[in-house]
């Protein structure tokens, strides 16, 4: 993660509450824990050709309340399998926002009412800053709590306890 | 200036004064995982390098999302949970034990004071007996598992006052979600809600669950009410752990303090497909129903039964409805069955499926058709939610959804008292 703290791909825009059902859905996240299968799936109930746009390094835009529903952690896995490189939503649901960090997906916080699908963004996360490409403009994101960053620049919750052993704060 | 419900309860386990706004690490009481998040936790605390589960007496696991089994895929996912809960010797709820969040508290493992966390949104259920409770995910529950303590934000919190008495046929799944409606899906995003008011001491135990069961449903991280006699008087006999009761200062801050009248409030619905969508039912009465569902951690304890069993009692489901009924936990079922009630259920034409969470969450036990109408106890609508995405979910209490079964369409419940 700390070596690529600076993404850059394409928008892909979806609105307001965008739920962990619409994610991945109950139905399939039951039978397996193989994410790339899953990843088969994400976002369908929104927009089935999803998975066939996106590339990998693209982000997912959205609106307020992102993630909101269940705990599933499979919800951040299979946008992560799906190739997104980070989510970047007005508001996050508090266990998705957590689960994101945990599985080492960026999650960042910004008005992204001024993103349109398609625009390329880069996202340097060590600066904080969203810089849309396409129609120059940058945003400020809402800075990360210091324990959130330390375990996203391990690239998740496990590496990070694997090497510290416990939480440091 | 003086604590909130969820400081006090950080202060406790820190043994200091605890704010709104800090970054802790604390010991957490009790942990679980469900079906649909334990098999992640797992994984993730094997490659987390663990080998021991610190204290396998503070953890369940329970097998009640699709149980039994639909199919081999989750079939060999419980199979993972039985070997490892074997292993570590941790607590197992295996299929026919109940859901989860009727489980905990009714077997004893959470008391007032306590931090809970559970690898399920709805962990914010146990806020009514005054426990920090909140949901996480499997990556979380598994550094639990192994060091015992999470790290945690104190949450700011926001109290709502419940005023005056609720009339006949509206009940605390009504205010749960008239509550949803007017604070919205994240009105309540990273904060802890307190209830309090006459409302809510009016109300059973079992009630008070329903509405700290959808805190989450406003993006709330707990559901906090105190533990007041009736509290203590429920938890006499199921537990043998102390609990260390916390009251919020008369002089807290509070992010918000909003104050509802409910003496008015009549039977509520959210509709499709959004929990914050929520009507007066008058509003939605007359909409055609193919399936009704009574259960799910929300409403299927034994009161809830009781109250759907009380409207189908000689009356029959309408033959163009499937009433599907899940018993929130097996202690549920056998008391129910005692009492009668299953029998007026069945006699009625409802479809007793296991305990656990029933057709809730769409893997199995009543997914309904292309087009069709649920109207259900459960607390989430979401399209898709019930395994069809062109299906359509209406929220309502026991009463609701009972009375609706027997007329077909939406139906407000006070008709049938
Ligand atoms: S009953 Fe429904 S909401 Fe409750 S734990 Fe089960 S699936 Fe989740």
């Amino acid at each position: 993660m700390a070596e690529n703290m600076v993404l850059r791909g394409k928008a892909h825009v979806f609105g307001d509450d965008v739920n962990t059902d619409y994610i991945i859905s109950g139905k399939y996240k039951f039978k397996t824990l193989d994410m790339d299968e899953l990843a088969r799936h994400c976002m369908e109930d929104l927009d089935p050709d999803f998975v066939n746009k996106v590339r990998p390094g693209d982000f997912i835009v959205a609106g307020g309340n992102f993630g909101c529903g269940s705990s599933r952690e499979q919800a951040p896995l299979v946008i992560k399998h799906a190739g997104v490189a980070a989510v970047l939503a007005r508001s996050f649901a508090r266990i998705f926002f957590r689960n994101a960090i945990n599985k080492g997906l960026p999650v960042v916080e910004c008005d992204t009412s001024g993103i349109r699908d398609g625009d390329e963004l880069e996202v340097d996360l060590g600066e904080g800053r969203v810089t849309n490409l396409t129609r120059g403009t940058v945003l400020e994101m809402v800075p990360l709590p210091p324990v959130m960053m330390d375990i996203l620049r391990e690239g998740g919750l496990t590496a990070y306890l694997r090497k510290h052993g416990g939480f440091r704060l | 200036m003086g604590l909130t419900i969820a400081e006090k309860i950080f202060s406790a386990h820190l043994g200091r004064e605890a704010r709104a706004g800090e970054l802790v690490v604390v010991e957490v009481d009790f942990m679980m995982g469900q079906d649909g998040t334990s098999p992640l936790a797992i994984r993730a605390f094997e490659e987390m390098g663990g080998r021991r589960v610190r204290d396998p007496s503070r953890v369940a696991l329970v097998i009640d999302h699709s149980a039994p089994s639909p199919l081999e895929g989750v079939s060999n996912l419980h199979a993972m949970m039985r070997r490892f809960a074997a292993e570590q010797g941790v607590g197992l709820y295996d299929v026919g034990c109940g859901v989860c969040h009727c489980l905990l508290p009714e077997q004893g493992h959470v008391v007032p004071g306590d931090i809970v966390v559970g690898a399920d949104s709805h962990t914010t259920t146990y806020g009514a007996i005054n426990a920090f409770s909140t949901g996480v995910g499997s990556t979380d529950l598994a550094a639990a598992m192994l060091s015992g303590s999470l790290w945690f934000k104190v949450p700011e919190s926001i109290r709502l006052e419940l005023r005056g008495t609720l009339g006949p046929g509206v009940y605390s799944k009504d205010v749960a979600l008239y509550l949803a409606g007017r604070l919205t899906a994240d009105g309540a995003t990273y904060l802890a809600v307190e209830y309090g008011g006459e409302v809510i001491s009016s109300l059973s135990v079992e009630a008070r669950f329903t509405i700290s069961n959808m805190a989450v449903e406003m993006g709330a991280k707990a559901g906090l009410m105190e533990a007041d006699d009736k509290v203590m008087g429920w938890l006499s006999g199921r537990t043998s752990r102390a609990p260390r009761p916390a009251s919020p200062d008369p002089d807290a801050t509070y992010r918000d303090v909003l104050e509802f009248d409910l003496s008015d409030l009549g039977p509520q619905v959210a509709v499709p497909h959004r929990v914050d969508d929520v009507r007066p039912v008058e509003e939605v009465e007359g909409t055609p129903v193919q399936e009704a569902v009574i259960g799910t951690c929300t409403n299927g304890r034994l009161e809830d039964l009781e109250e759907a069993a009380r409207i189908l009692a000689g009356r029959r489901v309408s033959p163009e409805v499937r009433l599907v009924v899940a018993p929130a936990s097996r202690q549920v079922l056998l008391r129910a069955m005692e009492k009668g009630i299953i029998q007026r259920l069945v006699e009625a034409g409802a479809a007793l499926v296991t305990p656990g969470c029933g057709p809730c969450v769409g893997t199995h036990n009543g997914v309904p058709a292309d087009g069709e109408n649920v109207v259900s106890t459960a607390n989430r609508n979401f399209k898709g939610r019930m395994g069809n995405a062109e299906a359509f979910i209406y929220l309502a209490s026991p009463a609701t959804v009972a009375a609706s079964a027997v007329a077909g369409k939406i139906t407000d419940p006070r008709r049938m008292l």
